[in-house]
C-alpha cells in the first residue's frame, strides 16, 4: 500500500516543509517506513526543518544524473526508526529536473517505502509539476487567509486536472482567537469556497519556531498543539477516524468561549 | 455570534474576506479575461442599441455573487427608447 503524496500550496511561506516534516516524522513514529523529498530544487528548507542538515552528501539531482545511486542520497534519522529524506541540490535551478524522471524516482521508492512524501516548492510552475508528476495523491496546505486560499483554489483545480486523488486539505496557522472575534476566515468558510475534503487544521503554535530553530519536528517528542494536530493528520491520512478539533479545544479557552458554549452558540 | 458582535462590537472582516474571496474566484474559475468581457460588452451594446439609444459610456458589467448563484449584472443607461424599434425588430 505504498503512497506517494505530494505536499502544495500554490502561495509560499504557509507550511508545507514544517508540514512536511513533521508528517514524516510522525508516519515514522506510528512504525510506517518514511521518505520525505525535498523538491525545492535551489532552495532547501526541509534538511533544516528535519535537522538533517549536516548529513548531507548527496541530492535528489545527484540521483538523476546518475553521479550516485538512490540508497547513498538518503539520509537516514537517527533519532526515529524508518524515516529517510531525500533532499534537494541546493546549487542547481528547478529545471534540472525533469518530471518523467521525478515521476521515475517515486517509482523506484514505492518498492522500498510505505510512504513517500514529495515537499514541493510553492508557485504553479515546473517546480511544482515536477513534484506533483511521481504522486498519487495530494496534500493541500493554506493559511486561513485570502491570498493563500485564493492560491490554494488555483493549485487545486491543477492538482485535478492532473487526476491526483485524493486531493485533501490541510488549513494551517489557524488563530482561534481571532476566528472567535470574527477576524479570521474559519474552517467552515475555508472548506465552503475550496469545496475539497478536509484532512486537517493546524492551529498557529510558536512551538513551530523553536522546533525548527532545533531542528526537531513536533511530532517527534511534543504535545503542543500544532504538534497534536499534526499527529491527527498523520492518523487520519492512514484511514484512521480522528475526530477534528473544534476551534475551542485549540487552546485553554477563554472567556468568551465558555460563555458561547453555556449559552449553546458554539463555533 | 451575532448578539456578541454587537455587544462587543468586535469586527466583521472574516465575512468581508469570505465575501471577496468568493467573488475573486468566481473569476479565477471561470477565467474570463478582460479581453472576453470586452468583447461581451460591446456585443451587448450592439444589440441594445437596435431598440433603444444607451450611455455606452457609462455601462458596468460584472459578475456578481448572490447567496450561492452568480449572475451577470449589467447597468445600461438608456437615453432614449427609439421609435420604431418594434417595427424594426419585425422587419428582420
Amino acid at each position: 500500500m505504498e503512497r506517494v503524496i505530494v505536499l502544495t500550496s500554490g502561495k509560499g511561506g504557509v507550511g508545507k516543509t514544517t508540514t512536511t516534516a513533521n508528517l514524516a516524522m510522525a508516519l515514522a513514529r506510528a512504525g510506517h517506513k518514511v521518505v520525505a523529498i525535498d523538491a525545492d530544487i535551489g532552495l532547501r528548507n526541509l534538511d533544516v526543518v528535519l535537522g538533517l542538515e549536516n548529513r548531507i552528501v548527496y541530492s535528489l539531482v545527484d540521483v538523476v544524473d546518475g553521479a550516485c545511486r538512490l540508497k547513498q542520497a538518503l539520509v537516514k534519522d537517527k533519532r526515529v526508526e524508518n524515516l529517510f529524506l531525500l533532499p534537494a541540490a541546493q546549487t542547481r535551478t528547478k529545471d534540472a529536473v525533469r518530471p518523467d524522471q521525478m515521476k521515475a524516482l517515486c517509482d523506484e521508492l514505492r518498492a522500498d517505502f510505505d510512504f513517500v512524501l514529495v515537499d514541493s516548492p510553492a508557485g504553479i510552475e515546473g517546480g511544482f509539476q515536477n513534484a506533483a508528476s511521481g504522486a498519487d495523491e495530494a496534500l493541500v496546505v493554506t493559511t486561513p487567509d485570502m491570498s493563500a486560499v485564493r492560491d490554494a483554489d488555483r493549485i487545486i483545480g491543477m492538482l485535478e486536472s492532473l487526476d491526483k486523488h485524493p486531493i485533501r486539505l490541510i488549513v494551517n496557522r489557524l488563530r482561534p482567537n481571532m476566528v472567535r472575534e470574527g477576524n479570521m476566515l474559519d474552517v467552515s468558510d475555508v472548506l465552503d469556497i475550496l469545496a475539497i475534503d478536509l484532512i486537517g487544521v493546524v492551529p498557529e503554535d510558536d512551538n513551530v519556531v523553536t522546533s525548527t530553530n532545533k531542528g526537531e519536528p513536533l511530532t517527534l517528542n511534543s504535545i503542543s498543539p500544532a504538534a497534536r494536530a499534526f499527529d491527527n493528520i498523520s492518523r487520519r491520512l492512514v484511514g484512521e477516524e480522528v475526530p477534528f478539533l473544534e476551534v475551542d479545544d485549540m487552546t485553554s479557552g477563554g472567556f468568551m468561549a465558555r460563555i458561547r458554549r453555556a449559552l449553546g452558540l458554539k463555533g | 455570534m451575532s448578539f456578541f458582535k454587537k455587544l462587543f462590537g468586535v469586527g466583521q472582516s472574516r465575512q468581508t474576506a469570505k465575501e471577496r474571496l468568493q467573488l475573486v474566484l468566481i473569476h479565477d474559475r471561470a477565467d474570463i479575461s478582460p479581453e472576453v468581457m470586452e468583447n461581451l460588452r460591446r456585443d451587448l451594446i450592439a444589440v441594445i442599441s437596435t431598440y433603444m439609444e444607451i450611455d455606452d459610456s457609462n455601462i458596468e458589467l460584472d459578475l456578481e455573487r448572490e447567496d450561492r448563484s452568480v449572475a451577470l449584472v449589467a447597468s445600461i443607461p438608456i437615453r432614449n427608447v427609439r421609435r420604431n424599434a418594434k417595427v424594426a425588430d419585425k422587419g428582420q
